[in-house]
């Protein structure tokens, strides 16, 4: 068994990027594995599968375990270009995180439909579809969703604060349907 | 009889029959639409059905699970980009046919299919979840804890190629579910004082993140995509024929679709590939499979269809899902208190009658839907890729946002949407962590149930279900490290070039 073919056991297929989530991954499991005696409690009295802290020690020995492994078949395996610019795209996808707790934050102020209208028109807007036909299907296609989920399947979005300066019949109906 | 008319009783509502309807119609759109997946529709559409029926609830999430790889077929035929990623293979045979000027037949032969598939799933059902509902009085908390382990063994190894990442993620799913405060002591567990932590992580808040925010910010960062493609003439009728031709591919695909999707963790890739390769060996012409073969066709689609009915078999029988869209369906069981196992069969009997007939219903829905419709779907596939992402975007707030009106959990919901996105595009499972959260819970409250009767370890194993089990895990794993061995001693492991991500968007 020569040196080679040890190491040909551990290749594996990757993409860019991977050795980076690899190290981040391993770094959680030893912060966790380091944390376990603090964050959790051990009974007297009681058996071993029944200790609280029996799972939460169980589920970071599997994923120290594993990870470790993982990071060192990435480490073992042929590097690949693209690691920073793959890493940037994975940055990227926070500005549509803030987006979306944007949204989350203005829903209870303006209420469900408004919040809605503006933020598939905005984003709309953001995304490039720009024309007043696109426009006009992200206005529509946000009534339609308030419309069907609101007032049709009854889910649970609150009123919006501004409800509260609208005429009480209008109001009670916004609160109910929109 | 009389359960069976009752069965019958409780679908024949305006609600059910509506429920039908959009599962079926819902799941064949979202199925058609590259990018979407039913995972992410119902993982929306979660929360909204908690306020429905059971019934009427389960029918739009098993219509949408059912039909959404009818749907996927058509993008995997017409333009080689399957449309949910069980769809993959399809487009080995159905695209090279559209380039030969058979989209017709191709999409013909492969409704068929899929509808034989789905139908033999259901058949299946019908047949085998009562005889497991026999067998399962006999599985008390022991059993239930060794079937879930061997659920959680089988999701690993079942990544072949990707074991570790699959071990580590599975792992990563069990510490979520031990997260806040402890029911039985009372304690706190990894909270780091953090009170919005106490409570935990939501099951449905997680699935949102990995499955429905991850795909919207996906497709919003990528470079916009429009497919674009030209409409099918003709009757998609004409063709169905050519599926009793290959009746023997067809069966034995199916067959072996039920047995993949009885398993947990296996599944739709799995059985596809079993059966794909069946028909090549069997084939009188192996050399027209990947270039437009009607069998590897059949083969591929009757197989992936008859895995969703196969896999409400261990769900319906003994609780316990086998992949991510039943562990979804499991929390709408558990909200209306309706517990799937073996009491789901003795005192609810005419629901799970019910839920038959719904699948039942709904291919024939599918079927019929499919051959007036797929011009219409053409034109459905073309939306903007960049656009989807806005859609699923606004829809993940309802599912996240209706659940308890929390601004935590939806911060918690877009922290696991980067973080699925990470995995999406590093091409690792998603699957484990849902199961490692289902699975992890039941094996929690069953093992230390199980230990208060149990003096020692040997003990656990001493009635003949939970032996053959911890036979099965032991011999599973074995088989597993054999199978390593035997390719580390065949030569240099063989793989593929390392990819670029940036190189392979259009795949």
């Amino acid at each position: 068994m020569n040196e080679k073919n040890t190491k040909n056991l551990f290749l594996r297929q990757r993409r860019s990027g991977d050795l980076v989530f690899s190290l981040l991954f391993f770094a959680l499991c030893l912060f966790l594995a380091y944390n376990l005696p603090d964050q959790t409690t051990w009974s007297k009295g009681t058996k071993l599968p029944a200790q609280p802290a029996f799972w939460p020690y169980v589920s970071v020995g599997i994923m120290t375990f594993f990870s470790l492994l993982h990071l060192l078949t990435g480490l073992l395996s042929p590097a690949i270009k693209g690691r920073w610019l793959e890493v940037t795209f994975w940055l990227r996808s926070l500005e549509y995180a803030v987006w979306f707790m944007v949204y989350v934050f203005i829903v209870p102020i303006l209420g469900y439909l408004l919040s809605t209208i503006l933020f598939t028109s905005t984003l709309s807007l953001r995304l490039g579809f720009r024309s007043v036909n696109n426009l006009m299907l992200a206005v529509v296609f946000g009534i339609v969703v308030v419309v069907l989920f609101k007032s049709f399947l009854q889910v649970k979005v609150p009123g919006g604060q501004i409800y509260e300066y609208l005429p009480t019949a209008i109001r009670s109906f916004m609160l109910t349907y929109l | 009889m009389e359960n069976l008319l009752s069965g019958v009783e409780l679908l024949l509502r305006w609600d059910v029959a509506l429920a039908l309807l959009v599962g079926s119609v819902g799941g064949v759109i979202i199925g058609a639409i590259p990018g979407v997946g039913a995972a992410v529709a119902i993982a929306i559409l979660l929360p909204a059905t908690f306020s429905m029926d059971p019934i009427v609830g389960l029918t739009v999430l098993l219509g949408i699970y059912g039909s959404s790889m009818y749907g996927g077929a058509i993008p995997a035929i017409l333009v080689n980009t399957p449309g949910t990623a069980v769809n993959a293979l399809t487009t080995y045979d159905g695209y090279p046919m559209t380039q030969r000027g058979e989209a017709r037949r191709a999409l013909s032969i492969a409704y068929s299919a899929s509808f034989w598939g789905g139908v033999f799933g259901i058949i299946c059902l019908m047949f085998l979840s009562p005889m497991l509902a026999l067998i399962a009085p006999h599985f008390g908390s022991r059993e239930i804890f060794l079937a879930a382990l061997l659920g959680m063994v089988l999701v690993v190894l079942a990544h072949r190629g990707q074991v570790f990442a699959a071990g580590m993620l599975a792992g990563f799913g069990i510490l979520l579910q031990t997260v806040g405060l402890e029911p039985v002591k009372y304690t706190k567990r990894l909270t780091f004082d953090q009170t919005w932590l106490a409570s935990g992580f939501d099951l449905i808040v997680v699935v949102l993140g990995l499955f429905a925010l991850s795909q919207a910010f996906l497709l919003l960062v990528e470079q916009n995509k429009t497919p674009t493609l030209e409409p099918v003439s003709g009757s998609l009728l004409s063709n169905i024929k050519e599926l009793w031709i290959y009746k023997r591919v067809a069966t034995v695909a199916g067959g072996f679709g039920v047995l993949m999707g009885m398993i947990p963790g296996v599944g739709e890739f799995t059985a596809q590939f079993m059966s794909y390769t069946y028909a090549q060996k069997t084939s009188k012409h192996p050399e027209e499979f990947g270039n437009g073969s009607p069998e590897g066709l059949i083969a591929s689609e009757a197989a992936n269809n008859a895995v969703p009915a196969a896999a409400m078999i261990p769900l319906l029988a003994l609780g316990i899902p086998g992949e991510a869209l039943t562990a979804m369906m499991l929390s709408v069981f558990y909200v209306h208190n309706v517990i799937p196992g073996p009491q789901l069969f003795q005192n609810q009997i005419d629901f799970v009658y019910a839920l038959y007939m719904a699948m039942l219903i709904l291919n024939v829905i599918v079927i019929v839907f499919l051959v007036f419709s797929t011009n219409l779907m053409t034109r459905v596939i073309q939306i903007p890729t960049r656009f989807l992402g806005l859609v699923i975007l606004t829809l993940s707030f309802v599912g996240v946002y209706s659940l308890r009106n929390s601004v935590v959990d939806c911060a918690i919901a877009a922290g696991f949407g980067v973080f699925g996105l990470i995995l999406k595009r590093l091409e690792l499972p998603i699957v484990p962590i849902v199961l490692g959260m289902v699975l992890g819970g039941i094996m929690e409250v069953k093992l230390r149930t199980s230990f208060t009767r149990v003096k020692s370890p040997l003990d656990f194993v001493d009635r003949p279900i939970a032996a053959i089990l911890a036979i099965c895990i032991v011999l599973v794993i074995a088989l597993h490290i054999r199978s390593v061995v035997k390719d580390y001693r065949s030569g240099p492991k063989s793989i593929n070039r390392p990819v670029n991500n940036n190189e392979n968007k259009s795949r």
